[in-house]
């Protein structure tokens, strides 16, 4: 592509793909780490740590894991939380962001600062965790699901897609006597794809990922998601006695915890890694998208 | 009332969001009232008697006061100052991969950390950090006993921030890539026939293509100073590194909703609150004088 490199050119590039070379393990050893760990035999581990002959492996962490019914409950209701979040939020701001695109509703300046202060300010946790209880919203799955779900960065995500659908097309379905709804789920709505993935796949990973508001909303451990029974095994290192048969001495219990919780790992990040590489491109695109002011 | 009947689906479809906002955004903030209150949740929030700013002055009087408010501030601020550089420098060095597939796989990797949740990352650092863990058996065989990372409250600071780094880096720094692809070839080009080592055209064309992104990325971050992460420190906390790893956010989730003093929690909630918009009013105002009035508003 250039013309030449100097010399000193050469050895800057080679300096560089060095460091990005480092940055790449920096990130993934840890990563290759936690799945090699989690084959391993339980017993072999604690002795001796990572090793690489073939009778030492075992997936008897996996079993556990897989066996658990508080993970597998936690399993179904991040499943659960995580696709009604998404529905719900992808609804809600695309309504509004189509809304707000137009020109001519009425009121519009007033509305987006509305929303957007409150991306700055707060009332604070204890006075939306006392609106929550006052709603009667404690220890059902809606606390979980519906104070989160307008997010002003989405509904300016979608502001900005709509307004680069072009007027003339609603313009000329109106002149055919095609009325506001019908131009929006027809016309509209089938051109919106994108943004709808887009967002859905954002609401997904974020809900799946969370913990703070099913912690401080729900006590029912039937409806905890899978973070929070994470956090018990991973942290509190409460690894449920049920799990393990209750004759097994403590010893076992020590010998087998340090495993349980490499595959905790492993099965709690595989949906998303695997879907990962494939969303690789929509998850750019909406880091973009939402860089355009 | 014509306009309103010919363009009512435009409310109609802005509703939703409206209402929501108003309840689980604004109702909070009429919530807040309470930190001027003694409040009572059986009088509620009309009902409580007013206090002026009593809930204010014990918490700037209280001992905890100056340790939390410092570990707030620390925290973020070398936090910014450690992680800002990072993502820029990410995108220069992926800048100059020309092989378009090993750029995308290189992105793939780095890219990866990002979407781990907070727990497992937390859990990691406990596992990795263990005495037991992988990195004391290295620091084993090199000081002969292992660290205790996770409960010293000198480490904790390196160990949020440098993992905070590895979880986000490669994530914040997609934004600046994109940025560096739009630079004209050609100005490189030219800059090299004139004879302009990699170093200069880095400095020379990359980074003022970037320079305002940069700003308005650390407007952003500057502003939420003051509202760094609950959900991380308070999963690293343990019973001994609390000296350093208190921070407001933990206090008040600690003495709100594990206590009680729903009234001092709020206030001290508020307090954070109100610094953070104004850290973010003043680095704003800053940041669009030294950068030729690019700022965010």
């Amino acid at each position: 592509m250039f013309v030449k490199h100097s010399r000193l050119d050469r050895f800057m590039l080679a300096l560089n793909a060095a460091f990005l070379t480092l940055a790449v393990l920096i990130v993934i050893l840890p990563l290759i780490y936690v799945v090699i760990a989690s084959f391993m035999d339980p017993s072999v581990l604690l002795s001796q740590g990572i090793s690489f002959r073939i009778s030492d492996w075992s997936t008897e962490g996996y079993k556990m894991i897989l066996t658990n019914p508080a993970m597998l409950r936690g399993f179904a209701n991040a499943v659960f939380y995580a696709s009604a979040f998404a529905v719900l939020t992808v609804m809600v701001s695309v309504c509004a962001g189509y809304a707000l695109s137009d020109d001519r509703l009425k009121g519009k300046g007033f509305f987006m600062t509305l929303f957007l202060f409150t991306m700055f300010f707060g009332g604070g946790l204890v006075p939306t965790y006392l609106l929550v209880k006052n709603l009667g919203l404690l220890d059902t799955v809606w606390a979980v699901i519906i104070p989160g779900a307008v997010n002003v960065w989405n509904i300016i995500l979608s502001r900005t897609f709509f307004k680069g659908v072009p007027n003339e097309l609603k313009e000329a379905s109106n002149v055919d006597g095609a009325s506001e709804m019908r131009i929006f789920f027809s016309i509209v709505l089938p051109l919106s794809k994108p943004i709808i993935f887009v967002l859905a796949l954002y609401a997904f990973v974020g809900q799946w990922n969370s913990y703070f508001d099913a912690m401080i909303y729900l006590d029912n451990p039937n409806l905890h998601p899978l973070q929070l029974v994470l956090r018990s095994i991973l942290i509190q290192n409460q690894v449920d006695p049920g799990m393990i048969s209750d004759q097994l001495a403590a010893a076992e219990m020590k010998r087998l915890s340090e495993i349980i919780k490499y595959a905790a790992i492993v099965v709690s990040s595989l949906p998303l890694i695997i879907m990962y590489p494939f969303f690789q491109k929509y998850f750019e695109k909406g880091v973009m998208v939402g860089s355009i002011k | 009332m014509e306009y309103f009947k010919k363009h009512y689906f435009l409310y109609l479809m802005l509703s939703p969001a409206l209402i929501l906002t108003l309840i689980f955004k604004y109702g909070p903030m009429y919530g807040a009232i309470i930190a001027f209150k003694d409040f009572s949740p059986i009088r509620g929030i009309l009902g409580s008697e007013w206090v002026g700013l009593y809930n204010f002055e014990k918490f700037l009087s209280s001992p905890n006061f100056e340790v939390i408010f410092m570990n707030t501030l620390k925290l973020s601020f070398f936090g910014l100052i450690l992680s800002f550089p990072v993502p820029i420098l990410l995108a220069l060095m992926l800048n100059q991969v020309r092989r378009a597939g090993v750029k995308k796989n290189i992105q793939l990797f780095l890219y990866a950390p990002n979407f781990i949740s907070v727990v497992v990352v937390v859990g990691m650092l406990f596992i990795f950090l263990s005495p037991t863990g992988p990195i004391n058996q290295l620091f084993s065989w090199i000081t002969g006993e292992p660290v205790m990372f996770m409960s010293r409250p000198e480490y904790f600071r390196w160990i949020y921030i440098l993992s905070d780094i590895w979880t986000g880096a490669g994530w914040a720094s997609i934004i600046y890539v994109a940025a560096l692809a739009n630079v004209d070839p050609e100005l490189h080009n030219a800059a090299n026939l004139d004879g302009a080592n990699l170093l200069q055209r880095i400095r020379h064309i990359d980074l003022p293509t970037i320079r305002p992104i940069m700003a308005i990325v650390f407007i952003l971050a500057a502003g939420g100073i003051m509202s760094i992460g609950f959900e991380k420190a308070y999963l690293m906390q343990t019973a001994t590194n609390l000296p350093t790893s208190e921070i407001i956010p933990t206090y008040v989730y600690k003495i709100g909703l594990q206590s009680g003093d729903y009234a001092y929690s709020a206030a001290v909630g508020l307090f954070n609150s109100i610094i953070n918009v104004i850290l973010l009013l003043t680095v704003n105002f800053t940041v669009k004088k030294l950068n030729e009035g690019e700022g965010l508003y």
